[in-house]
């Protein structure tokens, strides 16, 4: 109990996980999904550093620094696109973006 | 021991913050809780050892990430409340928990063989800044310009994409006049 091993972070990794995909499922706002998917990234940054530093390899340390760096550049287009949606439509809502719907 | 109190008190907080944000119906709430959850992420990894990461992503996600979503912010309307789907509470919650299972299973299924040698071993007597630099400037060179490409061509669609009409302001103009040009864009769409 007082040990912390990889599979205390292993948990952790998961019900963190587990929230973001909650969140990914009951938002409707793009934002808040956006939010959401941060949580989800980063619950699987946490297991990287976790594996990295139990199996005393760097791996896990520079797929973390590259999931940062995807993250980073998703949010940077992702709100782009989000801004020019709400200024044509004046809303963020995922129902209204059904317009590809075949 | 020390080790086992900041772990806990660490993991309670943050499935605190992220459920927050999961739950909360106002925009500006779930904002604050992400960026407090997200330095709460960093000392995880300060006590993995992991120290570059940890600053890394104290930067990068308090520091850009928020701020990118703040501006993001001001341009919609975040004071109404925001709607949420109605649906099955069991099927998301059970289905949540099983995906997060799964992914867990997919990255402990090759330690539970216990063939897993390290590749990159960590030096002695280096501190992590300098093992990371020397591993991603080595092994990890390529990717790492691959990244920076990325970032190059996330920042140019950042720019082009919302940059668009910047020197109109929706706030000085008439309603007449916001209307036409809406009128004009539809027709351009449309054409």
């Amino acid at each position: 109990m007082m040990e912390i091993g990889l599979n205390h972070y292993l948990v952790l990794s998961t019900i963190l996980f587990a929230i973001g995909l909650i969140g990914v499922m009951r938002r409707k706002n793009l934002l808040m999904l956006f939010f959401a998917t941060e949580i989800l990234l980063n619950s699987v940054n946490i297991s990287f550093a976790a594996i990295s530093h139990y199996y005393g390899d760097l791996t896990g340390q520079m797929f973390a620094f590259f999931v940062i760096a995807i993250a980073a550049s998703e949010v940077a287009v992702g709100l782009g696109l989000l801004i020019v949606w709400h200024k044509s439509h004046n809303n963020i809502d995922l129902e209204q973006m059904s317009t590809m719907r075949g | 021991m020390f080790e086992a109190i900041a772990f806990y008190l660490f993991a309670f907080l943050t499935i605190v913050m992220f459920f927050i944000t999961v739950t909360t119906a106002q925009a500006l709430y779930a904002l604050t809780a992400l960026a407090a959850g997200m330095i709460f992420i960093s000392a995880f990894f300060f006590i993995l050892g992991a120290d570059f990461l940890g600053a890394v992503q104290i930067v990068v996600y308090s520091g850009a990430v928020m701020a990118l979503y703040a501006f993001g912010m001001m341009f919609f309307d975040t004071t109404r409340d925001l709607k949420e789907k109605k649906g099955n509470k069991f099927i998301i919650v059970g289905l949540s928990t099983l995906a997060a299972v799964l992914v867990v299973i997919i990255f402990a299924a090759p330690m539970v063989t216990n063939n897993i040698t390290a590749l990159y071993p960590i030096a002695e007597g280096v501190g992590n800044t300098q093992a990371v630099g020397v591993v991603l400037f080595t092994k990890y060179l390529i990717p790492f310009e691959v990244a920076a490409v990325m970032l190059l061509v996330a920042m140019i669609a950042g720019i082009v994409l919302a940059g668009k009409k910047m020197d109109l302001s929706l706030t000085e103009m008439s309603d007449a006049e916001i209307r036409d040009m809406r009128k004009e864009k539809n027709k351009k769409v449309l054409s």
